[in-house]
């Protein structure tokens, strides 16, 4: 092994492997699918709206906001200190999908349901995990 | 045609020793609340032709699980008609509804349904190097590699997402939240069995450590080694029982209609309670109003709450103010809630507890803690967050 492990990592499979690998070039993707244009997660091999089975892998904006949020203050694994935050952010493409994920460089007191979000990957041994940081404020236009 | 529920009833309860760190084998346990449950109800284990149990056998549950079905059959010599557990099923509680089923479905006139925890134990196993700690090593799967890789590992984190954002749209307030495990407290004082007898005040509440936010400590409930069992039998055979009457089931609500996520649907209220929560009056003309207690899912504060408005003890975003106070929800209150302490403070058995309770204050044998003018309804519910399910019960 030629570095610890930072974190519990995702088991890397032919379904989820374009999930967990797509920050390697600073995009977040997700399957969408043709027939209907809805988005689809977690990886299924079937449109959950219209039951279609053309789905394709798509890039996304990365753009979020907070739906849902937690200071975490226990040690439930010794691997990852608290405190941290978890939160739960909806996608702009649609708010339907969801990701549960670190909400990184913002302040405990700044955090709010609604705050636009932006994805950063961090890189832990073959997976880019996405978490979210506040929207830079010139992303707005 | 009659209902299904009509044709089973509860006429044995057993439960072992509650406590934390019991260090002792989750089977002896396990053996004990059968074997006492048997004798509630004046049966031998010739008599028991069903077995159903949660979660069962399941690799890797550690002390979620103290015993399966086959292996309590065999300890027991038991021959069952029909036996069944699993994990995947409408809550803890779903396995009495199998047992109800496999009795209306004629396989079966006396089936012993049991849940085992050894949940403080364990963890004590683990810390003192008895129990080598199995996580941690492979990657991980199976909906988990989701949310651990991000450090939310527990249902603390999840539950506390929910509870955030129901705060932040319905102004629920800390206080009003505080109430559950407060009358859980004031409850679990008259239980004998309770593991948290100690009066607790709002301060205490208040200032008890964030485990994750807004989720303090006292809102998250008591891990610790129980069993608790219960003979399901036909109703022609309760003449056969030791009371010679049971426990009846008014209705069952076990319909799953969302997502079975801990993301992906309403963030308000965790998953797997609205559509239990709806079947279970649709199979009865009782209302909410008729109900003499409720025994609600508290393994987070939170979840009573999403039980509470689900099942229409309250409109939509309005559990706060009809927690506010805590009186409504007190022994002498118009709902009075987890009589024996719910899970917050009688301990973790993990939604058995809630149909044990219920049946105990059904049948009148409360003790110090009987309800006074002999309760004739009661609505129980297990689970949120997973599929749930939830039933009323009428006294004999
Ligand atoms: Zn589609």
């Amino acid at each position: 092994m030629s570095k610890s492990i930072k974190r519990p990592l995702p088991l890397l499979t032919e379904e989820n492997r374009f999930f967990w690998t797509s920050g390697a070039d600073g995009k977040l993707r997700f399957l969408q699918c043709t027939a209907c244009g809805n988005y689809v997660h977690p990886p299924s091999p079937v449109c959950d709206k219209c039951l279609s089975l053309q789905l394709e892998v798509v890039p996304v904006s990365g753009r979020a906001k907070l739906a849902a949020v937690t200071v975490n203050h226990q040690m439930w694994m010794p691997m990852i200190e608290p405190p941290y935050v978890v939160g739960i952010v909806e996608l702009e493409e649609q708010e339907s999908i969801r990701l549960t994920t670190n909400i990184i460089k913002c302040k405990e007191n700044e955090l709010e349901i609604g705050m636009p979000l932006e994805v950063e990957f961090e890189e832990c041994e073959d997976v880019f995990l996405p978490m979210f940081a506040p929207a830079a404020q010139k992303s707005k236009s | 045609m009659e209902k299904f529920e009509y044709k089973s009833a509860v006429t044995g309860l057993g439960m072992s020793e509650v406590g934390r760190r019991l260090m002792r084998d989750p089977m002896a346990l396990t053996v004990d609340a059968c074997l006492a449950a048997m004798e509630d109800a004046g049966l031998t284990r010739e008599d028991v032709d069903g077995v159903c149990t949660y979660p069962g056998n399941v690799p890797g549950a550690g002390g979620f699980s103290g015993a399966g079905a086959h292996d309590l059959i065999d300890v027991l010599r038991l021959r069952p008609n029909y036996h069944n557990s699993g994990l995947e099923q409408a809550g803890q509680l779903g396995s009495i509804v199998t047992a109800m089923m496999a009795v209306a479905a004629g396989l079966c006139r006396h089936v012993l349904c049991f849940r085992t925890v050894w949940e403080a134990t364990y963890v004590q196993l683990q810390r003192t190097g008895k129990i080598r700690y199995s996580g941690g090593g492979g990657r991980l799967s199976g909906g988990m590699e989701y949310r651990i890789p991000y450090g939310a590992a527990s249902a603390a984190n999840w539950i506390g997402m929910f509870c955030s954002r129901y705060m932040h749209d319905y102004g629920m307030t800390k206080e009003q939240l505080g109430q559950i495990p407060l009358n859980g407290r004031r409850n679990a004082a008259l239980n004998p069995y309770a593991v948290y007898r100690e009066p607790m005040s709002m301060e205490d509440y208040l200032s008890a450590r964030v485990v994750s936010s807004p989720l303090g400590l006292f809102d998250c409930d008591v891990p610790c080694d129980a069993s608790v069992a219960f003979i399901i039998s036909h109703v022609d055979a309760v003449k056969d029982c030791r009371r010679g009457c049971g426990v009846g089931f008014e209705a069952i609500g076990t319909a799953n209609t969302e997502r079975v996520s801990w993301d992906q649907g309403d963030l308000h209220y965790l998953s797997g309670i609205d559509g239990a929560a709806k079947m279970l009056w649709t199979r009865t003309d009782l209302k909410p109003e008729h109900m003499d207690m409720a025994q609600l899912y508290d393994g987070f504060s939170f979840n009573t709450v999403c039980w509470l408005e689900k099942l229409g003890f309250c409109d939509v975003g309005e559990a706060g103010a009809f927690l506010e106070g805590g009186q409504r929800i007190a022994r002498d209150g118009e709902l009075p809630l987890n009589t024996n302490g719910g899970q917050l403070s009688g301990g973790r058995l993990h939604g058995y507890g809630f149909l044990h309770e219920a049946c105990v204050q059904l049948l009148g044998e409360g003790g110090e803690r009987q309800l006074p003018n002999g309760p004739r309804t009661a609505v129980i519910s297990s689970g949120g967050g997973v599929p749930g399910s939830a039933l009323i019960l009428t006294a004999p």
